[in-house]
């Protein structure tokens, strides 16, 4: 076991250099879905994640819809179904604009599976959250603004 | 090892309806502990769903998704009595796979 730990931690260092290589722009972000994308998942805008996923800007599009509570009571845990209706869903991502971090899960689509998600996430306060949809090399998105009346990121 | 995953797969009009339940902290990185410590983050990077043996569904997770995190899909082609199995990967390099058979 103790063998295996320092491996792992090994392991561990090496992919931080990668990220940090990544993030840092010296390796190509990779859309393949490969590894985990971690400079997706440190933007903080839509447009940032749409460049970081390998799009340039995205549209609003009204068939994609996003059904979820109005009001969250309880921002740990935030029921959210995406459901799109274009045609040749590649991918379905969850954004929060007002998390640490927004994208919050990205999920590709193979030919074959329904365009539909459905999760729970956590919000750390009232925010707007966007799904954004990958279909035939272009970017679609929609948002709705879910209210949390209580965090779901703090201590 | 973590605690299996409570996977459910039915037909639904025609179509295969997968319901998972991971166990699982989902640890964000960004909350303290009652000393002021940062508690590391902890937290599922990556799932994959395949139907005997083909990827039906491939996930990249960030720490926002909830504790325990559930996830629902639906997929064609599907009948009673084939495989799904489930696999996550978390940014230790921990990992689980649980399969069941639709019904």
């Amino acid at each position: 076991m103790s063998m295996n730990r320092r491996k792992f931690l090994k392991g561990g260092s090496g992919a931080t250099v990668m990220a940090l290589a990544a993030s840092a722009g010296l390796l190509p972000a990779n859309p393949a879905f490969a590894a985990w994308n971690e400079a997706a998942f440190k933007t903080k805008s839509l447009n940032d994640t749409v460049k970081a996923l390998g799009g340039q800007t995205a549209a609003e599009s009204k068939d994609i819809v996003i059904t979820s509570p109005d009001i969250a009571e309880n921002g740990a845990v935030v029921p959210i179904s995406v459901t799109s209706k274009i045609g040749n869903t590649e991918s379905i991502s969850i954004l929060i604009e007002k998390n640490p971090n927004s994208l919050a899960a990205n999920f590709s689509i193979p030919s074959g599976t329904e365009p539909f998600v459905s999760t729970r996430v956590k919000m750390g306060q009232t925010s707007n959250v966007y799904a954004l949809v990958k279909a035939g090399g272009q970017y679609f998105f929609v948002t709705k603004e879910i209210k949390v009346t209580l965090g779901g990121c703090g201590g | 090892m973590a605690d299996p995953m409570k996977i459910r797969a039915n037909m639904v009009d025609g179509k295969v309806e997968v319901k998972v339940l991971m166990s699982h902290e989902m640890e964000t990185g960004q909350r303290k502990d009652a000393k002021g410590a940062t508690i590391p983050a902890w937290f599922i990077q990556n799932v994959t769903a395949t139907h005997n043996g083909k990827t039906v569904l491939d996930a990249e997770w960030g720490p926002a998704v909830s504790k325990n995190p559930f996830l629902s899909f639906r997929f064609a082609g599907g009948k009673p009595g084939d495989k799904v199995a489930i696999t996550w990967t978390d940014n230790k390099g921990e990992k689980r796979t649980d399969e069941v058979t639709v019904s």
